[in-house]
């Protein structure tokens, strides 16, 4: 199997690895970087428990390809916390009991990030749609979404306030 | 009084911090030195004898390191396993296997792409053999014989009850009503599959086992007895469960993968880890549910419920892998009569082999209640509209009255307590029952399917008292070991294991509650079982019934050991000391007082003549009796007739746990077993073929819900405290997943009546309910 030398930053962070073409972004997230955050929850591309944002969108990494993240930006769910300040998300999240095992919060919450830059002021049923490609089997979503409209009025106080 | 967040404190959960920053410790996240991956080759048959296995061609392979077989632990005898049911399993066959996706052959690789590489590379001859999946079919006489040593696939038959007398109660009845039900065999899909890493130290004939369980101790105490004659002694046994990624009760059994992972460790002297892919977590893991009911229930002239009585078969696939109390094969199925008085039922269960994976599991269950709270709440509902009574106003007069609590149920349950009439009522008025009536009847008159569905279940839980319940001889108490330290914090270690209940927060907070420490200054420890005290486990609700208890007791013992101390700070006698949550005063004198951190200070430093130092203590908790939570939900559907989809448009909760410790995490569980609830009445289920292939051992197939489907849930309370537990709780996890498949089963039902409808089984799919409208002539189509 061939082996490739890819280079990309993850949270911020300039990494490098010589890689298997076939290895899976999720695995060099988790077994080379020890970012052990990301998580997998099955192998067909559904739970998206593996989810990171590469360049801004969220994707399921286990159905990326690492070399396909050579020389591309990758946000993880350890780089949601700045200067020791929470991500509005990541408040939202144990400020509404948005998790209870804790498995699908980091994909859950880096989907959630992703969809506030997209759209800052979601509707109950846009949040819904749009973390339809996450599951979660404990809390039945519906403190996820708190969670999430708790993040949207956050950020948008901190978008209305001069820096 | 100082604020430490004591019970009923929506404090925010002390495990948070870490899983919101990806800092959870998962049993995928363990890496040890030197380890390596266990990969497992699976069977494509149900049944079939295994003719060879070549692994030469696996063997080439890079990173390829070795195979375990059946015959490399039949060496050992170790191919075979006991289940918690005692009961026997495969770890690895050496002759046939039983169902599809068995394991077969164990890959041990340096990294997890070879170990799937040799999996893939192995070559298994297969004879195909006959297949029964069946379990009514598996009872006939000259059906396919699934276990070489046994004589039949009849596992057992269990019954409660009496015979005689329901019959006659039956010949004297003025209306009966009867019905098949079938609560499907479903999956509890938790996010995170199962895994281990076996960490065998050969110079210290040492086993360190990280595995994703439920109930470690039981674990060490299950290795250290199948696996003593070769070597594994419990005192070096160490289980650690670390952060569980969601459990439901699919983490209580032993599956094999773990005991190949031990095996290999122990045969290359290196550490094992071994992760389940979804596919093998659905295809191979326990199962739950799989019972095939049929219920009768009579009623006299006026409409009450004079007798009940069910008829059972049960599918264990091939072996009985469950995990329910010893005495009760069936679990405590018997807690079918209900919130309902009368005293006259019998009911049989008759188990059965068949060509499906071992089980099964008490899935968000106390044993058993979520197949007896669907057959009796689907039967009540059935005989109401038979009779053309509201299923509302037929509950009323037909549930157990407040007056009747202590309340001995027709099979011998002592209901500790409950009101019933108060949760339907409160259910009722949140929901505007009166005017939802009004509106279907309008709906009907216009064509329109609208459906109004109750359940008004009763909950057994908090197993259990030990003269009644053990696994494997082991009694059912749970335990708690309490440390406070001489700054006044303190270290509690349980011997349970939270799988997300929050049980770091909830527990905190019953110690808080008692020796008045802030909650925040009490670390919560559970699931090493080098440290923790022995405990069995989290599972069936029992946490806060039994380890929670524990926690108070324990604390209790703390605080008479402070009154001493504080006696001889206070230079008073320990019967004139009032404790108020925190401190202890002189009678009389309250500026003469000494606090809880005052006195753990003086454990250490200033302790009296003739009292040991420190100030800890242990309690191992045996309730008196189970806890009884129950709850009234009640659930509105529409039922577009041009698709037969089912809309669940309100759905409202009342559930009673008694007294709620954190009324935020309380809810939390509320809104997860409901749509856990939701997910087996109108989604989910796992089905075979008839050679018992299965369909749906994906994510792909096997459809959890997204934010999408899932209902928006309307909760409310009533408090009824238990009057035995110390603190008065019951117990919540499972009530919503028992509660909520028969309040929407009997909204489609309700909705279909008038065509003729009596019963659907759950999942009440869109393809399933559209063929019944066409069968009634009540489809729209085009
Ligand atoms: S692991 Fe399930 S979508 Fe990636
Ligand atoms: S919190 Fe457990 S899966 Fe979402």
């Amino acid at each position: 199997m061939s082996t490739h030398h890819i280079q990309l930053t993850v949270n911020g962070q300039v990494r490098a690895a010589d890689v298997p073409a076939r290895l899976l972004l999720v695995h060099l997230i988790r077994d080379n970087f020890d970012l052990t955050g990301t998580h997998i929850g099955c192998d067909t591309t559904s739970c998206g428990a593996c989810t990171v944002l590469l360049n801004g969108k969220p994707v399921k990494a286990c159905t990326v390809l690492a070399v396909q993240a050579d020389g591309a930006d990758v946000l993880t769910v350890e780089g949601l916390e700045q200067g020791g300040q929470l991500h509005p998300v990541q408040e939202g999240f144990t400020a509404k009991h948005g998790l209870q095992c804790g498995f699908c919060t980091p994909g859950m919450m880096l989907t959630a990030v992703a969809l506030l830059r997209a759209n800052p002021d979601p509707t109950e049923d846009e949040i819904r749609w749009g973390i339809s490609g996450n599951l979660c089997r404990c809390t039945g979503y519906m403190n996820i979404v708190k969670a999430i409209q708790y993040a949207a009025e956050k950020l948008q106080v901190q978008e209305a306030q001069p820096a | 009084m100082p604020d430490v967040n004591g019970l009923g404190h929506s404090m925010r959960r002390k495990e948070d911090p870490r899983f919101i920053r990806g800092q959870g410790n998962y049993i995928d996240d363990l890496k040890l030195p030197g380890m390596l991956w266990l990969d497992i080759v699976r069977s494509p048959y149900a049944h079939a004898r295994i003719k060879n296995i070549d692994t030469s061609k696996a063997a080439k392979i890079p990173g390829v390191l070795g195979f375990v077989t059946g015959r490399d632990l039949e060496k050992y005898n170790l191919h075979w396993m006991p289940t918690l049911m005692s009961d026997q399993q495969m770890v690895l066959p050496t002759d046939t296997v039983k169902y599809q996706s068995q394991e077969v052959v164990g890959v041990i690789a340096a990294d997890r792409y070879a170990a799937a590489d040799g999996v893939a590379a192995v070559e298994v001859d297969y004879e195909p053999l006959p297949v029964v999946v069946d379990p009514h079919q598996a009872l006939q006489p000259g059906a396919v014989k699934v276990r070489d040593d046994k004589d039949s696939n009849r596992i057992w038959h269990w019954e409660v009850g009496d015979p005689a007398a329901t019959a006659q109660a039956f010949a004297q009845a003025a209306t009966v009503v009867k019905e098949k039900i079938y609560i499907p065999r479903i999956h509890v899909a938790s996010i995170e599959t199962c895994g281990c890493v076996a960490d065998w130290d050969a110079a210290n004939k040492h086993l360190t086992l990280y595995m994703t369980t439920q109930a470690p101790h039981a674990i060490r105490t299950v290795l250290a007895l199948v696996a003593g004659h070769v070597g594994l002694s419990e005192e070096n046994i160490r289980v650690v469960s670390p952060d569980i990624g969601g459990g439901f009760g699919g983490k209580v059994p032993v599956y094999p993968g773990y005991v190949i992972a031990v095996a290999a460790s122990v045969l290359l002297g290196k550490p094992i880890k071994w992760i389940e892919d979804r596919s093998e977590n659905l295809a191979a893991d326990s199962f739950a549910r799989d019972y095939h009911i049929t219920a009768e229930l009579a009623a006299d002239k006026d409409g009450r419920i004079t007798a009940m009585r069910m008829d059972t078969v049960a599918d264990h696939g091939y072996s009985d892998a469950q995990a329910a109390p010893s005495k009760f094969p069936a679990g405590l199925f018997h807690i079918a009569t209900g919130s309902y008085d009368f005293q006259t039922a019998y009911l049989a269960v008759d188990a059965a082999y068949t060509n499906k994976p071992p089980g099964g599991v008490a899935y968000r269950c106390s044993f058993r209640v979520t197949e007896a709270v669907h057959a009796i709440e689907r039967m009540v509902d059935i005989l109401a509209h038979e009779r053309g009574e509201d299923p509302a106003a037929f509950r009323m007069k037909n549930f157990i009255k407040p007056e009747q609590f202590p309340y001995k149920s027709a099979f011998g349950w002592e209901y500790d307590s409950g009101d019933y009439h108060k949760a339907l009522r409160l259910a009722m008025d949140m929901i505007g029952y009166e005017d939802l009536r009004r509106e279907q009847a309008e709906k009907r008159a216009r064509g329109e399917l609208m459906g109004i569905g109750l359940s008004s279940f009763t909950e057994i839980v908090g197993a259990g008292p030990s003269k009644h319940f053990d696994i494997l001889g082991i009694k059912m108490f749970d335990s708690c070991e309490l440390r406070v330290h001489p700054t006044g914090k303190a270290i509690a270690r349980f011997g349970t294991k939270s799988q997300g209940q929050g049980h770091e927060t909830t527990y905190a907070q019953i110690i808080a509650e008692e020796l008045g420490i802030p909650a925040e200054h009490i670390k919560v420890e559970e699931g090493d079982t080098d440290t923790a005290p022995y405990g069995l486990g989290t599972y069936a609700s029992r946490s806060t019934p039994t380890a929670g208890a524990a926690g108070a007791l324990a604390a209790r013992k703390v605080r008479d050991k402070a009154r001493k101390i504080a006696a001889h700070l206070l230079e008073a006698a320990e019967e004139d000391l009032v404790w108020e949550r925190g401190k202890f005063h002189v009678k009389g004198a309250p500026g003469r007082s000494k606090t809880i951190q005052d006195i753990a200070l003086a454990a250490y430093t200033n302790h009296p003549q003739g009292l040991e130092a420190g100030l800890e203590a242990v309690h191992y908790y045996d309730p008196p009796n189970l806890t009884y939570p129950f709850g009234s939900y009640i659930c509105v559907v529409d039922i577009d007739r041009g698709t037969g989809q089912v809309q669940v448009r309100r759905f409202v909760a009342v559930d009673d746990c008694g007294v709620r410790i954190n009324p935020m995490i309380v809810e939390g569980q509320i809104h997860g077993g409901l749509t856990q609830g939701f997910a087996p009445a109108l989604m989910e289920e796992m089905q075979y073929d008839e050679n018992g292939n299965l369909y749906g051992g994906t994510f792909m197939d096997y459809m959890v819900p997204t934010a999408v489907e899932s209902p928006k849930w309307e909760v409310g309370e009533t408090v009824t405290p238990s009057p035995h537990h110390p603190f008065g709780a019951k117990g919540v996890g499972e009530s919503p997943t028992v509660g909520a498949p028969p309040a929407i089963a009997n909204a489609v039902v309700d909705a279909l009546w008038h065509l003729g409808v009596r019963h659907v089984d759950i999942p009440l799919t869109a393809p399933k309910i559209w063929e019944l409208l066409k069968r009634h002539g009540a489809a729209l189509e085009e």
